[in-house]
């Protein structure tokens, strides 16, 4: 080999076998320092400016194809959802007004108690621009970012349940990964008897799973399970998902529990971004070594 | 029509800068489709083609930090962690340019099947970053490199046609 090699009369810059070396190289020290540190976000956002108009563009045929399709929605369709719409508004309105005295019940029952009150969450409405086209990532993106003041951590849903969470945000756009994702968790309770659990994403969009909960827990097919708000960064009381399948097997310390999402996690186009964070007092820091364990695991779960 | 492919001599197609820019962008916009659901699993990818398209056919003009370039703005618009994609287009890359004598002696039905290893390879690399540094992999993510590969001998007769001068054309 050695002896046959060419000579080189061309000097085209180091070899195919250097540049690649060079370039695995940089490629593993970006990845590093990105699961690592996050320094890069700001060269992200800076590119994704970049990218913006050319990923508006792409999804440009798929929202006409949309509007056209709404521009021929038949006559009836609309005056059958409008009737539809009429009936579920009076209902609706009849409920707020119990609502509004409940609260005002429920709050003057908070003082006397003397407990925190709860606070209202102001919300903005987002459009999907698209969904991740990575299939090992459940994330989506919406058309809200940094601009509609959209922080990192706030939480996504529509309106039936928790959609998922804001994991990073763009000058124009922000990602939200799915509750279905597999790394996420999120803390719930039963709602009907207020068992506490921690549903976790199974990495397929109609499904999650209950882990951890003994065989004897008391959670049958049908519970609704509601966000408990012990987290700080969901609040109270939001539906999650709904058990769909309860596997009991003394061979295993844990049951099997699977849950489907309440909110369509991947039907909605519009969905809503709560944009004010619950602040938790700080956790009082009692002993060392579980302060010091904590974080590392909360950090896991929570992103 | 493959004869014809074949028969066009590499010297005698002429090659310009922006044609490989508008190829190589024309491939991201197809990545960035919104594919969902079944189509996200059977989604092909595009860039890799083109860019072992050019690394195979042009190994001079399109090298590996090109490859490198795009797989970084693949990863951005992806938000996948930064340097994924850019490293499995690197060693794709790599490979088409190493073997790009190897894989031009073939036909384009025998070229398809040099070609699928390559993009398994590539392919093995994403999921590899990605499981090394997040714990899954998914599988059926891999049976985009079948449809790729089988996308290989339509995009190189379109690209070899496009590149095919016009007077040429009225030859034949």
């Amino acid at each position: 080999m050695e002896q046959n090699q060419p000579l080189n009369f061309f000097n085209r810059g180091p070899s195919p076998a250097v540049r690649l070396v060079f370039f695995t190289l940089f490629s593993l020290l970006l990845l590093f320092v990105d699961v690592r540190y996050r320094y890069l976000e700001s060269i992200r956002s800076g590119l994704s400016v970049l990218v913006y108009p050319l990923q508006r563009l792409v999804t440009a045929p798929s929202k006409l194809w949309h509007e056209v399709d709404d521009f021929f929605s038949s006559h009836n369709s609309l005056i059958r959802d409008n009737a539809e719409l009429h009936h579920q508004h009076t209902l609706d309105v009849a409920q707020l007004l119990q609502l509004e005295t409940l609260k005002a019940e429920n709050q003057h029952l908070r003082n006397l108690l003397m407990v925190q009150q709860r606070a209202d969450y102001p919300m903005q409405l987002a459009e999907i621009m698209y969904v991740e086209r990575d299939i090992f990532n459940r994330k989506i993106l919406l058309d809200k970012g940094a601009q509609a003041k959209v922080l990192a951590g706030q939480v996504v849903m529509d309106d039936s349940g928790i959609v998922g969470q804001v994991t990073r945000v763009y000058p124009w756009m922000s990602e939200v990964t799915l509750i279905t994702d597999k790394d996420h968790a999120v803390p719930v309770q039963v709602l009907r008897n207020g068992l506490r659990a921690v549903v976790f994403g199974s990495g397929d969009t109609g499904q999650l799973a209950l882990r951890y909960m003994p065989i004897s827990s008391d959670i049958q097919n049908g519970d609704v399970l509601v966000t408990s708000g012990i987290d700080g960064t969901y609040p109270v009381g939001l539906p999650v998902a709904k058990v769909i399948h309860v596997e009991r097997d003394p061979a295993y310390p844990f049951a099997r529990i699977l849950c489907a999402p309440i909110a369509g996690v991947d039907k909605r186009r519009q969905l809503l971004i709560l944009s004010g964070l619950l602040k938790l007092p700080e956790r009082p820091e009692v002993i060392e070594e579980i302060a010091t364990d904590k974080p590392k695991n909360s950090r896991r779960g929570g992103r | 029509m493959s004869d014809r492919i074949l028969n066009d001599q590499e010297f005698q197609l002429p090659v310009s800068r922006i044609f490989i820019a508008a190829s190589l962008f024309v491939a991201l916009l197809l990545d960035w489709l919104p594919w969902q659901g079944i189509w996200l699993v059977l989604r092909p990818d595009f860039v890799a083609l083109v860019l072992l398209y050019w690394c195979t056919h042009k190994p001079y003009h399109v090298g590996i930090s090109i490859a490198w370039t795009v797989g970084i703005l693949a990863d951005v618009a992806d938000a996948s962690l930064f340097g994924q994609h850019a490293l499995a287009y690197s060693v794709l890359a790599f490979s088409g340019i190493v073997l790009h004598r190897r894989i031009l002696m073939f036909n384009l039905r025998q070229q398809t099947l040099q070609i699928f290893p390559l993009l398994l390879l590539a392919y093995a690399v994403y999921a590899a970053v990605h499981w090394q540094l997040r714990g899954n992999i998914s599988w059926e993510y891999f049976i985009g490199t079948v449809v790729s590969a089988l996308l290989w001998a339509p995009v190189t007769i379109l690209l070899q046609t496009l590149r095919r001068p016009r007077a040429a054309s009225d030859l034949l």
